[in-house]
């Protein structure tokens, strides 16, 4: 049975069936993507004073993938306008050009990532606190036991028998790394005994707010661009075979695909300011 | 661009240098936004508005040259149209639930 509407546009709408289904499809994308940007909202205006964090991301890094990912944008539109043009060849170049940029997106990312969960945030016996990226633990490492020592690189900060501007200005040596306080930390390797430790975290997902929700909205953006590639290498390969027998339906998939990749672009172009740089 | 005219090889060649134009005001846009995080505008709110302004003008170019939302059907306009009234509709509740904490609850 053939599928109605692939190729002509609908009477009543005008459209191939895909491109509205697509469209619907994009609809409910906002409102995923909405509802967590509404929660990102109320985390960061219900935080006390001092305690979101600012700066915590690598802003060339995060510049760099943003780059990336426009530049991907770009040679899917390309790839699409080819296809229109019956150049087959550049086609292919251009969304070969995609599913690199796509894997080199997700290899930056995957690079933040593993940056976070070697951060560790070490709360001390005497009650200050530890902050830097793993350097090495000792092969008797056990925090239960008591034994062995972590090496971290990083410093240190005393927040207990502080109060208001006093304080404010030891979190921001925390938590606002752009402030004058943050830049001014010195770093250094700080090697810490099991005993001295009275708990210990990465800055993972279960970190604090700011991690949850930055780690949420950017591993869901992250499963989307590799969706996004897994259909667009579809489309590349095996599924290029189309181009020979209908090639004005291989070229709506284009199109209907292309159009999930620029709402994944969009996303990005709002994720971007609002954790990196905000 | 389902129209006749605007399906031959020669008219996507103009599109193309379009394409390239949004693709370069991206990369500008995204300098840009760097860039003005760094000036301290005197209040966080203003370098949050600004960041988002800015943001907003990327989004435009990108749904409309690059998803092509500036010279769509009615049918696609009708659909973000649904979707724009509820997604404002659930930032306004958002906002609308900042004020709206329950009795007796502590506020940092």
């Amino acid at each position: 049975m053939d599928i109605p509407y692939t190729v002509q546009p609908r009477p009543d709408t005008g459209l191939y069936n895909a491109k509205v289904g697509i469209w619907l499809f994009l609809a409910s994308e906002v409102m995923l993507f909405g509802a967590l940007f509404s929660s990102y909202i109320l985390l960061r205006v219900g935080a006390p004073e001092g305690y979101w964090p600012h700066g915590w991301l690598n802003i060339p890094v995060g510049t760099a993938n943003t780059i990336v990912l426009i530049t991907s944008s770009i040679t899917t539109v390309m790839a699409w306008a080819s296809c229109k043009m019956n150049q087959f060849g550049k086609f292919k170049f251009y969304h070969a050009c995609t599913i690199l940029l796509a894997c080199c997106f997700v290899g930056i990312k995957s690079y933040e990532y593993h940056d976070k969960f070697t951060h560790y945030s070490i709360k001390l016996a005497d009650g200050k606190m530890a902050d830097g990226h793993l350097v090495e633990k000792s092969k008797d490492f056990d925090l239960e036991k008591k034994t062995g020592d972590i090496v971290i690189h990083g410093h240190q900060v005393e927040l207990n028998n502080k109060q208001g501007e006093e304080l404010q200005n030891e979190l921001k040596k925390l938590y606002d790394l752009r402030s004058t306080e943050g830049r001014a930390v010195k770093h250094e390797e700080l090697k810490i005994p099991a005993a001295q430790i009275a708990s210990m975290e990465t800055y993972g997902p279960w970190h604090n707010t700011y991690t949850a929700i930055y780690f949420t909205l950017t591993g869901l953006h992250a499963l989307h661009v590799i969706g996004g590639a897994l259909v667009i290498g579809f489309l590349w390969g095996p599924g290029s075979k189309m181009w020979k027998t209908d090639p004005e339906r291989f070229t709506n998939r284009i199109e209907v695909s292309g159009l999930f990749w620029h709402f994944v672009d969009l996303v990005w172009i709002f994720l971007f300011p609002v954790l990196y740089l905000l | 661009m389902s129209d006749a005219h605007a399906d031959s090889p020669e008219h996507f060649s103009h599109h193309v240098r379009r394409y390239l134009f949004v693709f370069y005001a991206l990369l500008f846009g995204t300098v840009i936004t760097v860039a003005a995080s760094y000036i301290p505008f005197g209040h966080r709110a203003l370098n949050i508005g600004v960041a988002l302004f800015i943001a907003c003008g990327k989004a435009f170019l990108v749904a409309g040259y690059f998803m092509h939302l500036i010279s769509e059907r009615k049918m696609i306009y009708g659909i973000m149209a649904f979707t724009a009234f509820f997604f404002v509709g659930l930032m306004g509740l958002t906002l609308w639930a900042m004020g709206d904490f329950p009795f007796n609850t502590i506020r940092h």
